[in-house]
């Protein structure tokens, strides 16, 4: 019953999907293992004249991921300076803006780089599903590309905490509290069975108001915890464009 | 691992497979629990969930009363705890002033006589019941009580809906 299950499971589309070859150990298997391995294939062989079409892919997907990498390194030029705690979170802000050389153009590069990012991953979903780009062999990519459009949200709903200014309070404030109110895992939630304790909320926040832990949560998610996911994922994503054959084109 | 039952022809191989998933799994087990229960505290460092709000005769009745009965708000709470104390006839009572709708922190608007929320613009009257924007329902209030020593007491850990109002702690007879 159980070999039933398991055949079942890894034969299902899902499954192969995700792990595309077996562990079965022979020379073919272990051919393909490395001849589609994520790694060999970041960067295309080859580009084809298609792609530069820009008119058709909009370049959407190209310039979401160049908006990461400035977020990614504006990022860390910014925690030299931020401290992730109530008292600093807030003159940090305010001593990069004024007080450090460059810090204002710092800062807000990586403001408007995010806002941008959000902006051009949409974009990116619109192109993909305009010219049906999600269509069988890239429907596994359409889903890496739907966790990686969930995860930019995030980025930015963690970031969007540690300015520590009224707007940033009060927004986590408001979604925190909608957290609450999700069935079953949220505390006002219908089907509630958790309470303030250990629900959601709880968790995202460390605490049950909004403080010290919720910060730093939010800021360690925010430097290493969706980063890391997003790269991941990224990695997934370009690996399947390179294995569905190629950047879509117009047919 | 072969179709039929463990103890009638196990060959070593299955064995030892049952074996090897078997504590693969466990031990995974182990640590995605230890993770979800690292993320959950014993000890929170929050405000103790109690404070003394001086004398009942501090909060003596001024010269008139609102339309809703209300003769005082008073606000001098209402930061670090998030409560009002309102004096009507011959009751006081704990507002909580936390939004019914999504939790952010009404204003407490002395001329008009009303609380407004910043966020997505309920207002509510005096005595916390809600008259305009998406709250659902009044403001919640407290539990309130006389200590030992005469002082009156805001238990906010006991937190009374509307429904609860006239319930005994929700309320102090002045
Ligand atoms: S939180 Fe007060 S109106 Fe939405």
């Amino acid at each position: 019953m159980i070999e039933k299950f398991w055949n079942k499971l890894t034969g299902s589309q899902l499954c192969k999907s995700i792990f595309r070859h077996g562990y079965e150990d022979t020379t073919r298997n272990r051919a393909l293992q490395v001849r589609s391995n994520v790694f060999l294939h970041l960067h295309p062989v080859s580009v084809p004249e298609h792609a530069f079409k820009i008119r058709f892919t909009w370049c959407m997907g190209g310039i979401t991921f160049f908006l990461f990498l400035v977020e990614a390194f504006t990022g860390v030029f910014l925690m030299f300076y931020y401290h992730p705690i109530p008292e600093f979170a807030y003159h940090d802000m305010k001593y990069l803006e004024f007080d450090i050389p460059f810090g204002i153009i710092l800062r807000n590069i990586h403001r408007w780089a995010a806002h941008l990012m959000v902006f051009t991953i949409i974009l990116h979903m619109l192109r993909v599903f305009l010219t049906g780009s999600y269509k069988p062999p890239r429907e596994f990519n359409w889903v890496v590309g739907v966790v990686l459009i969930v995860l930019t949200f995030l980025l930015s709903f963690t970031g969007y905490l540690l300015p520590w200014d009224q707007l940033s309070y009060w927004a986590i404030t408001v979604a925190t509290n909608m957290m609450g109110a999700a069935p079953f895992i949220g505390h006002e939630g219908p089907f509630s069975v958790v309470n303030k304790y250990n629900d959601i909320r709880f968790v995202v926040l460390g605490s049950t108001e909004i403080g010290t832990n919720a910060l730093l949560r939010f800021y360690v998610m925010h430097i290493i915890v969706l980063p890391a996911a997003a790269i991941i994922f990224m990695a997934v994503h370009f690996w399947r464009i390179r294995k569905d054959g190629g950047i879509s084109g117009p047919l | 691992m072969t179709e039929h039952s463990l103890n009638s022809n196990v060959t070593r191989r299955g064995f030892l497979r049952i074996i090897g998933w078997g504590s693969f799994f466990v031990t995974l087990g182990i640590l995605i629990g230890g993770t979800m229960r690292f993320l959950f505290p014993r000890v929170l460092f929050e405000r103790p969930s109690t404070f003394k709000a001086g004398f009942p005769h501090e909060f003596d009745r001024k010269d008139r009363a609102d339309e809703n009965g209300v003769f005082e708000v008073y606000e001098k709470w209402k930061d670090e705890h998030s409560a009002c104390l309102v004096r009507e006839k011959n009751r006081i009572y704990a507002v909580h002033v936390k939004c019914t709708h999504l939790g952010c922190t009404p204003n407490w608007f002395a001329d008009d006589r009303i609380f407004k929320c910043p966020c997505h613009g309920s207002q509510f009257h005096s005595n916390g019941v809600n008259f305009a924007g998406p709250a659902p329902r009044p403001l919640d209030r407290f539990g309130i009580s006389i200590a030992d020593d005469g002082m009156i007491v805001v238990d906010k850990s006991r937190v009374y809906t509307s429904k609860d109002f006239d319930k005994r702690g929700a309320y102090l007879n002045v």
